[in-house]
């Protein structure tokens, strides 16, 4: 199996574990990463605060590559990027004239056959569950996970066509066959505060507060993500948190690492040393104080 | 040929576009017009007297009037020559409103076009031929399908003005949804204490026949005459014997099944009767949870039973009546968030956790929960512990007016039954809160915005405008998080039981049932009426009447004013021992027929009949199609289709049609 990776500039920096766990996995797993040769930024925020055109172009741009360099299929970790090409392969499939102003901006015509963009969810449900049964080497009975998706994975639902864009299920789904027991908890697809993270901090941190607070009501002892902003707010919040008195450390973890934990990769190998809450040494494999 | 043709001004809608006069002008010349006259208002009595006067004084053969569409004013022009002797078949209209000035902004393009469509409605007059109307018996004996209040209010007057009718019901009770109400709008008069009475009528009314747990399977037959199959569903026991003393139900061991009466709030047995008012009083069997027709044991039933009335044999069986006229009221469901149909494009709410906490409820649970006869006897109690909510918050337009998630109609009684909802709450809760959250209050209606008022001024409800965006449990109750748009804050609400006033929606069934009845139905599965101001309460199969919320959402007093107007319909067809219909139906030359019936394929009114022809000797020639002109439209699709050209429709007979045409060229 072959699949097309288009990492965007989170998983060079913030989110460098992600790309670490999600490779390491993938060898695992023997499916071929193959990163888009000359990939460019996908806009972001950025673009789409400033200009449509732009904001469809630079995906557009990147998915031509794709298409030229041979690749169906390519997974882009970060919600955010796979939000922005989604949503540009969207408006350009049913926007014959703004197909034809993207065409102009990047020089080039777009393929006519689309390409098939997962994020991560989607990767691991297109792998199969059968595949990470049979290659689970831990069986990590210890966790309680709450499965978080944040805002960008499930949204819009038209064009994500993800399971319920209230109530989703497969992320849940797909952690399920680590052995893990899975919480159902209130906030799975509440705002983290995003991008608010550099200009109004006292709201992220409130937020992901209430997101932290709610997962270890509902009895979890860690929190997967599939988002880099998700994955720092929650994380990088906590130190805050700390300082602010009478909060306990929830370890948040992508869902790459802990699949990863469960097919026996080793925590350096999965980039665990690099969040600021940590992983408890031997968490993973320790019997639940109640299993309620 | 002697042909007069008359040009409207129509005011100024025809006359600003079209010049009228050098329309007339130009008529008069064309061959066989004897007389072209142009006026204001023809439809006007002076108008109508210029024909009238010309077909006596000129003796004119075929009359065409210019004017509005044939829909507006055909009837009246057709009227005016059959008062001056002229059979009315030989009135065609020129439509140069709709057709024509109303399309057009171009004076002299719109006169040569004017021109046109009156030179071809005269072409087609020159070959129109005399025709009768046609006259068909009428069983003076009406069905009504569905025992809800509308049902009830349409049998009463059918059978109170003499008339024998034929009440279907589907549950093992009549009463439909306002039987589970608690108090109503805008009076807060008990719902029960206003119904019971007339449920007790129908079941005692010499005229009404009353088959409950029943449902229609076949209709054949045309207005006046209709030929209804329904199904008696096997009930389990057999209601002649039984005298509804209920100590089956008493004795039954399985009492876990949830009531559908007290929406799931409450268990009831295996036998059972829906509800202690229930007409007829009699218990039924639900078989997919009673031990005996699960494992073949028990049986306790029958063994108390001092009638012998219980029958475990009983299959369904099928009666067959006949029928004048059909008032169709089945009513309307709750739009269950909780659950999306696979084949919908409900998205669900599942931010609100409907069917996940038990404390958010839909409308029709908090009217059990608020009624006398409810789980609570009427103490408002929340339901997943039995304690009295202190905080209550009513949410508006839950799948209503929300194209992404549910319905792009208002569901328009939500409006009142919250604000009733609330007082009630408030009535019997003194300390307690209650909030509503809105998108805007739709009081219309006498008395209704005074019932607000009163709500919001006299009860102290707290009104908030703006929508949820979540729910959520945490520490016993359930957070509410909203925005109020007039604040323009974010507001959160520690509530102790949330009431959501889901979407009313059309019943599952209604587009199954529509097709065995022939009535249309719109994209959201609500019966179709044939006019919305002008016809709200026929269909466009003829005999054929709506009450109530199977054709929109409505409440109470809308639905018994809409069940009255489907009786009074009825009664005018009952008023007559023979109808009279438009004879433009399609006929067959059977020389020509090859007996293909392609006809009875194409047909939507099931009006193609096979008919044998014999000789004298009794032996079969052949068997050709013939047409039920109790049945037939005319809509001509058999003509189009016929590969004989066997099939003409009167009145649009193929000669006409391409006189028609070629007059254009």
């Amino acid at each position: 199996m072959k699949i097309g990776y288009f990492p965007g500039c989170s998983l060079g920096g913030t989110a460098k574990e992600f790309d670490i766990s999600l490779r390491a996995v993938m060898k695992a797993l023997g499916v071929e990463l193959v990163e888009i040769d000359d990939w460019s930024c996908c806009g972001a925020s950025s673009a789409h605060a400033s200009s449509h055109l732009l904001a469809v172009s630079l995906p557009a741009r990147n998915l031509l590559l794709a298409g030229q360099q041979g690749l169906t299929e390519i997974v882009a970790p970060c919600a955010a990027c796979y939000s922005r090409l989604v949503i540009a392969q969207h408006e350009v499939a049913n926007d014959a004239g703004l197909k034809a102003k993207v065409e102009r901006a990047i020089e080039s015509p777009l393929p006519a056959g689309e390409i098939r963009i997962l994020n991560v969810v989607q990767l691991f449900e297109r792998i199969g569950p059968e595949k990470l049964q049979a290659a689970k080497r831990v069986d990590l009975a210890g966790l309680s996970i709450a499965a978080y998706y944040g805002c960008l994975l499930v949204r819009p639902h038209e064009i994500t066509g993800f399971d319920d864009v209230e109530q989703p299920v497969i992320m849940d789904a797909i952690l399920a066959a680590t052995g893990a027991r899975l919480v159902d908890w209130n906030f799975k697809t509440e705002c983290c505060g995003g991008a608010h993270s550099i200009s109004h901090k006292p709201i992220v941190t409130k937020l992901s507060k209430k997101i932290l607070d709610d997962a270890r009501q509902s009895g979890a002892n860690v929190v997967a993500v599939a988002c880099p902003m998700c994955h720092s707010n929650l994380d990088m919040r906590q130190v805050e948190l700390r300082k602010e008195g009478g909060h306990q450390d929830l370890p948040v973890l992508y869902l790459t690492e802990l699949l990863g934990l469960a097919l026996g990769l080793g925590r350096k190998e999965l980039g665990l040393d690099l969040h600021f809450v940590r992983l408890p040494e031997q968490a993973q494999t320790a019997p639940q104080e109640n299993r309620a | 040929m002697k042909i007069g043709v008359y040009i409207c001004y129509c005011g100024e809608n025809i006359g600003r576009t079209v010049d009228c006069a050098a329309v007339a002008k130009a008529c008069a010349e064309l061959p066989g017009v004897v007389d072209s006259v142009d006026y204001k208002y023809m439809c006007s009595d002076p108008g109508q007297n210029i024909i009238k006067n010309a077909i006596r004084e000129k003796g004119l053969q075929g009359v065409v009037v210019a004017s509005c569409s044939p829909h507006m004013h055909e009837k009246t022009f057709r009227r005016a020559c059959s008062d001056s002797g002229l059979n009315p078949f030989l009135c065609e209209i020129a439509n140069l409103r709709e057709h024509c000035s109303w399309v057009h902004e171009d004076v002299p393009a719109a006169t040569r076009k004017a021109i046109d469509l009156v030179r071809m409605a005269v072409e087609k007059v020159k070959r129109n031929g005399e025709l009768e109307p046609i006259r068909v018996p009428v069983t003076k004996r009406a069905l009504v399908v569905g025992g809800g209040i509308a049902g009830i209010q349409a049998a009463l007057d059918v059978a109170n003005a003499g008339f024998e009718v034929v009440l279907v019901e589907k549950e093992p009770s009549i009463g439909g949804h306002m039987s589970q109400l608690s108090e109503t709008f805008p009076t807060l008069d008990c719902s029960q204490c206003i119904l019971t009475p007339r449920m007790v009528e129908v079941y005692q009314h010499p005229r009404i026949k009353l088959l409950s747990y029943s449902e229609v399977e076949k209709v054949e037959g045309f207005i006046g005459n209709f030929k209804v199959t329904i199904r008696r569903k096997a009930r389990s026991v057999i209601e002649e014997r039984c005298t509804g003393c209920g100590l089956c139900v008493q004795k039954c061991p399985t009492k876990k099944a949830p009531s559908e009466f007290e929406q799931g709030l409450a268990k009831r047995p295996a036998i059972y009767v829906p509800f202690p008012q229930a007409v007829p009083n009699k218990p039924v069997i639900d078989r997919n949870v009673c031990t005996h027709f699960r494992t073949g044991k028990c049986g306790i039933c029958k063994k108390v039973c001092g009638r012998d009335a219980i029958d475990f044999e009983q299959q369904d069986q099928f009666v067959t009546e006949d029928i004048g006229a059909i008032i169709v009221a089945t009513g309307y469901q709750l739009y269950s968030i909780s659950k999306k149909p696979d084949d919908s494009a409900i998205k669900g709410y599942g931010e609100y956790g409907y069917g996940k906490y038990p404390d958010v409820i839909d409308g029709l649970q908090f009217e059990r929960i608020a009624s006398a006869s409810g789980p609570s006897s009427g103490e408002i109690r929340r339901p997943s512990d039995q304690k009295e909510p202190k905080k209550v918050v009513f949410i508006q337009c839950v799948g209503s007016r929300d194209e992404a998630k549910g319905f792009t109609y208002c569901s328009k009684i939500c409006c009142m039954y919250t604000a009733k909802h609330a007082m009630l709450y408030k009535h019997k809760v003194h300390d307690g809160e209650a909030y509503v959250f809105y998108m805007d209050i739709r009081a219309g209606g006498k008395m209704y915005e005074e019932f607000v008022r009163r709500a919001i001024e006299e009860d102290g409800v707290k009104y908030i405008r703006g929508r949820v965006s979540r729910i959520y449990p945490s520490g016993g109750k359930y957070i509410v998080k909203g925005e109020d748009t007039l604040a323009g804050e974010p507001i959160e609400i520690d509530a102790d039981m949330v009431v959501l006033a889901t979407a009313m929606i059309a019943q599952p069934n209604a587009q199954k049932l529509a097709q065995v009845l022939g009535v249309p139905y719109d994209g959201y599965g609500f019966y179709q009426e044939v006019h919305p101001k002008l016809r709200p309460v026929e269909v466009s199969t003829a005999g054929i009447f709506l009450a109530g919320a199977c054709q929109s959402p409505k409440d109470i007093p809308e639905a018994v004013a809409m069940a009255s107007a489907a009786a009074s319909k009825a009664l005018v067809l009952f008023g007559s021992d023979q109808l009279e219909r438009e004879p433009t139906v399609a006929k067959v030359n059977e020389a020509t027929c090859i007996g293909c019936f392609y006809c009875q394929k194409v047909c939507a009114y099931n009006a193609i009949e096979v008919k044998e022809i014999r000789d004298r000797k009794g032996n079969l020639v052949k068997t050709v199609a013939s047409v039920n002109p109790g049945l037939c439209q005319g809509c001509g699709t058999c003509n189009a289709t016929c590969p004989s050209k066997s099939i003409e429709l009167l009145g649009y007979t193929d000669e006409q049609i391409f006189a028609e045409i070629t007059a254009l060229g």
